[in-house]
């Protein structure tokens, strides 16, 4: 809806757009560009000579089971901390939002969290999970007797997941609160009469009107766990041992900025680019189907 | 009777129900919080105090020491930078983002929709999309290693633009009839009226800025070389070289100390952040 009453003046809002607009198109635009034109060149080592090469990376990428092995990587790794971090958020958010003594309190000791970066939360799992001082395989010894090495080619990439869940707990939690808060009573006192249980009520009608907020997340989330992770990967194992948390963000700092292949890190960059936008495209689908439904 | 006897089990089952629910909430939230209690207790125990087994839940003799000893690592240092950068960008991102939204809700001018559009892609582009040609321009402009190169890059905010032109739009139009018949102008429409009705907007867009830079490490790590220059979550790699996995009192010191900032941030303004999302029902 357009507002109608508007400030007449020929100039003014372009000056009021223009910082916006300039940063935008020097420091986003005009390197995704340039990422596009470098990942179809070999470049020489410090950027000196560069030559077209066509798709040479992307073929590359492609036949390369290093990648190959990172994008599966990836991708467990992904599905594991939407899955999993989405389920355990809607499952606290349900139970915060329900009328009790001390609501407000239990919805900031579960949201803050939020405010403690990928590097910190890191660190602190590490000391957790650490086969020397950790608290977590005291725990195990005295209830199973066993002490795992969490550092470990099979159990590396479960600690890194756990840590990536953990640390987006809050945030997930703020939106799933935010959403809840707008269930409409009514129908929930509607369903009670019609003698629906706790689950029915949740299966039935909290779970198809949180549809638009899941979507969000389920994007934010992606793309939480193919970028943002990158400080909490490196922090804790640097992608091993033996490439076992290589994901692709941390192949790309590698191959980008350790061995300086430019041409394929941007390659790289490009697809990860890709992924963003169908993800994003995917979103405004179900996010536009559910309006419909939701209000 | 046989209602009475119903209606009071009913009554006993409600109650424990209610108490079973506070029992999840309160594990819940204890498990929430165990990494950070965890690595609370580290930060004060010697290092022989960390190694002891069964581990030492109680703590310990060092905390002095510990805080003492990550803070001369240069810690203490690359919290100022890292507090410098988060205020420039939150304040930056704030101004630009309300007079872009101020423009496009309160203007007639061609493009306009166009122009809304070419800012709201920039939410596809994060910078491990950008970051290697990103990087070559910063060292083009002669900014690499500087504070230039951590804050001018991340100015324009689309999430701000469209945050505050949904609130703008949400304000009643009688607004800007008064202003126009006091014959004041559009910026002093902005100061005087819009910005004091979007304080929640603002502090919601303020604590997730400043959250995101104080918290941001990809980028930091590959523009920066000098320590002075440093923020504190590469710090924090660098302080893991120190420790290596064996003064983790001084470790834990270390993340304590870069936790702090933001959460302050956070529960500060957490009111205002929570109702700028809609999460607390405005009366």
């Amino acid at each position: 809806m357009e507002i109608q009453a508007k400030f007449p003046h020929r100039w003014l809002p372009y000056l009021l757009l223009l910082p916006t607009i300039l940063v935008s198109v020097i420091f986003l635009y005009y390197p995704t560009g340039q990422t596009f034109i470098l990942s179809l060149q070999r470049v020489a080592f410090l950027g000196l000579r560069k030559t077209f090469v066509g798709l040479e990376n992307y073929q590359r990428l492609f036949t390369s089971p290093d990648y190959g092995r990172s994008v599966v990587t990836s991708l467990k790794f992904s599905v594991g901390v939407v899955l999993i971090g989405l389920s355990l958020s809607l499952l606290l958010a349900v139970l915060a939002n329900q009328k009790l003594q001390g609501a407000r309190i239990y919805r900031t000791l579960l949201v803050w969290p939020y405010a403690l970066s990928p590097a910190v939360a890191g660190l602190m799992w590490l000391f957790l999970f650490s086969p020397t001082v950790g608290l977590i395989n005291y725990v195990t010894d005295t209830l199973f007797g066993i002490k795992p090495n969490w550092l470990s080619i099979n159990l590396a990439p479960l600690m890194v997941m756990a840590t990536a869940i953990w640390k987006n707990l809050g945030y997930n939690i703020v939106f799933y609160l935010a959403a809840l808060q707008s269930v409409p009573g009514v129908l929930m006192e509607a369903a009670e009469i019609d003698g629906a249980n706790t689950f029915q009520k949740f299966w039935k009608i909290t779970l198809p009107l949180l549809s638009p907020t899941t979507f969000f997340l389920f994007t934010m989330n992606l793309i939480y766990s193919f970028f943002s992770v990158f400080g909490l990967i490196d922090v804790m194992t640097r992608g091993g041992p033996v490439d076992a948390t290589n994901i692709l963000i941390y192949n790309l700092y590698q191959d980008g900025f350790v061995f300086f292949k430019t041409g394929l890190a941007s390659a790289q960059s490009i697809i990860l680019f890709v992924l963003v936008i169908i993800l994003t495209l995917v979103q405004f689908r179900t996010g536009e189907r559910s309006v419909h439904y939701g209000a | 009777m046989a209602h009475e006897t119903r209606s009071i089990i009913y009554l006993w089952r409600a109650r424990a129900q209610t108490l079973l629910l506070h029992a999840v909430l309160i594990v819940a939230c204890l498990l929430i919080a165990a990494p950070v209690l965890n690595a609370l207790v580290g930060s004060t125990q010697t290092t022989a105090e960390a190694f002891t087994y069964p581990p030492k839940l109680t703590p310990g003799k060092a905390t002095v020491d510990n805080f003492r000893n990550a803070w001369n690592l240069g810690l203490g240092r690359m919290m100022l930078n890292s507090a410098y950068i988060a205020i420039v960008i939150t304040v930056g991102k704030t101004a630009l983002s309300l007079f872009a939204a101020l423009a496009l809700v309160y203007f007639r001018f061609r493009w306009k929709n166009l122009i809304f559009l070419f800012i709201l892609v920039t939410l596809m582009l994060p910078v491990p999309v950008r970051i290697i040609p990103l990087f070559e321009l910063i060292q083009t402009f002669k900014m690499g290693d500087t504070y230039y190169a951590l804050t001018l890059p991340f100015l324009a905010s689309a999430t701000g633009t469209f945050l505050f032109r949904q609130h703008f739009m949400s304000i009643p139009t009688d607004l800007v009839d008064a202003a126009r018949v006091d014959g004041s102008g559009p910026l002093r429409f902005l100061f005087q009226i819009l910005i004091p009705m979007s304080m929640n907007t603002i502090a919601a867009l303020a604590v997730i800025e400043f959250i995101y830079i104080w918290n941001q490490y990809l980028w930091p790590l590959i523009v920066i070389s000098t320590n002075e220059k440093q923020v504190i979550q590469i710090g924090l790699k660098m302080a893991t070289q120190v420790w290596a996995d064996v003064d983790w009192g001084m470790g834990m010191a270390a993340v304590v100390m870069a936790m702090v900032p933001p959460l302050i941030v956070l529960l500060l303004l957490q009111e205002q952040f929570m109702r700028g999302f809609g999460l607390v029902q405005e009366k």
